[in-house]
């Protein structure tokens, strides 16, 4: 039995909201973002095919109506990345820094970071470290190759680590 | 293989996303290796900041009811769940699940879960494991007095396939609470024992995560909740879930 859009979709509003106010930085803006979504995931809602990912549909939507968006297009997100597709995946090592670990507590240097993020390594680690998805959804949403998923987080978690350390050291 | 080829895998290990076959190659490393360890949970403790630190916005009701008028009207389903939620509220609570450490869902339920995995492993990464060391339940279970505020009794273990370690002081969300280390074969067990509160739920069925890295089972009784994890399999883990609900209220 097929559930209805309501069932499906409600249920995935809080966080579509939060990754919206994330990409857009702004509360109007991300209010819009999330309406919209849901207008058009509705239209389109008879055409989604059953045994694909809901979330990933949803989040695909979201992300795609933001990149065509004033903000969006602003945003940077279509700058090429250099030969992401040729770096091996997780080959950093965490390394954190003794001090790092304070940063588990300190929550607003690390909302700071990732706000600082560009928005292709944000959106990526949004996706996985909040909403949890699997590499697989990660990749169904951004429409990009699980191995770019992979090096892309990689690349992320890095640039956030240096960040942190970064504001670390200049406390 | 060297240290660094492991690397490569354990960011995948901290993200629930290796297959079962690597996963355990991977926990196989780890138990031998404190570097490699040390990079697993500071992985972890990232991925934990991040999480929190990523749930930061709320949408308005406005916005809610706003969207919620753009939907279709549906007729709504009878109230099934209010029934089985009570039925599940009186019953002993019995919950099997599968987890890795971080993919454990936004729900306080998964939290939860994801804290006392925290625990378990940074308790098996750490120089000392446990403050009481001893095999015998008669001298594990009286060091507690006084540090914590109830009492709990502990299974007679000969005869069975588990061997207890010691234990240690344990907190979840700032109550304390026992943690014992259990070995069977070349795994460790947590069980840890809090006093229940009514306001966590504990509902069965919820999966909460795609991978296994540790098996689960949790349970009320007597005013306290027992969690039961390790990277033993599901047999094991219930196993030794049944012999300390034998024990528990004799
Ligand atoms: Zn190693």
């Amino acid at each position: 039995m097929r559930g209805s859009f309501e069932e499906l979709a409600m249920p995935l509003f809080d966080s579509l909201y939060n990754f919206a106010r994330w990409l857009t930085h702004d509360r109007e803006e991300a209010e819009d973002l999330v309406q919209e979504t849901f207008t058009k995931a509705l239209k389109g809602f008879p055409s989604f095919r059953q045994g694909t990912n809901f979330r990933a549909w949803m989040f695909r939507i979201l992300r795609n109506t933001f990149l065509t968006s004033r903000t969006g297009l602003k945003s940077g997100m279509t700058v090429s990345l250099d030969s992401e597709e040729g770096e091996s995946a997780a080959a950093v090592t965490a390394e954190t820094p003794e001090s790092l670990l304070l940063a588990h507590s300190n929550q607003k240097m690390v909302q700071e970071a990732i706000e600082e993020l560009p928005v292709i390594f944000r959106e990526v680690i949004l996706l996985c470290d909040v909403e949890e998805m699997s590499y697989q959804e990660i990749s169904e949403t951004i429409a990009i190759p699980i191995g770019t998923v992979m090096s892309r987080l990689a690349r992320a978690r890095n640039a956030l680590r240096q960040s942190l350390t970064k504001k670390l050291q200049g406390e | 293989m060297a240290c660094a080829a492991w690397r490569n895998k354990i960011g995948a290990y901290a993200d629930g996303e290796l297959s079962a076959e690597d996963m355990l190659d991977v926990g196989e490393h780890l138990r031998g290796c404190a570097s490699c360890t040390a990079d697993l949970l500071s992985r972890v403790q990232m991925k934990r900041s991040i999480q929190t630190a990523g749930k930061r916005f709320s949408p308005s009701l406005a916005l809610r009811q706003r969207i919620e008028k753009g939907l279709p009207p549906q007729k709504k389903p009878a109230r099934l769940w209010n029934w089985m939620a009570t039925l599940a509220a009186t019953c002993a609570l019995l919950l099997i699940v599968s987890l890795t450490f971080y993919r454990s869902g936004a729900s306080q339920q998964g939290r939860t879960f994801a804290e006392l995995a925290d625990l378990h492993v940074t308790t098996l990464a750490s120089a000392t494991p446990v403050d009481v060391v001893s095999t015998d339940r008669h001298t594990v279970k009286p060091w507690f007095q006084g540090k914590i505020p109830f009492a709990f009794n502990l299974p007679e273990l000969g005869g069975t396939p588990f061997t207890l370690e010691g234990g240690r002081m344990a907190y979840l969300e700032q109550a304390p609470g026992a943690q014992l280390i259990f070995k069977i074969g070349n795994h460790r067990i947590s069980v840890f024992i809090f006093q229940d509160r009514r306001d966590r739920r504990f509902a069965p069925g919820d999966t909460l995560s795609r991978n296994v890295t540790f098996n689960m089972e949790t349970w009320a009784g007597d005013n306290l909740r027992y969690f039961v994890i390790g990277d033993a399999d599901p047999g094991d883990i219930h196993k030794l879930s049944e012999l300390l609900k034998s024990t528990a209220g004799s």
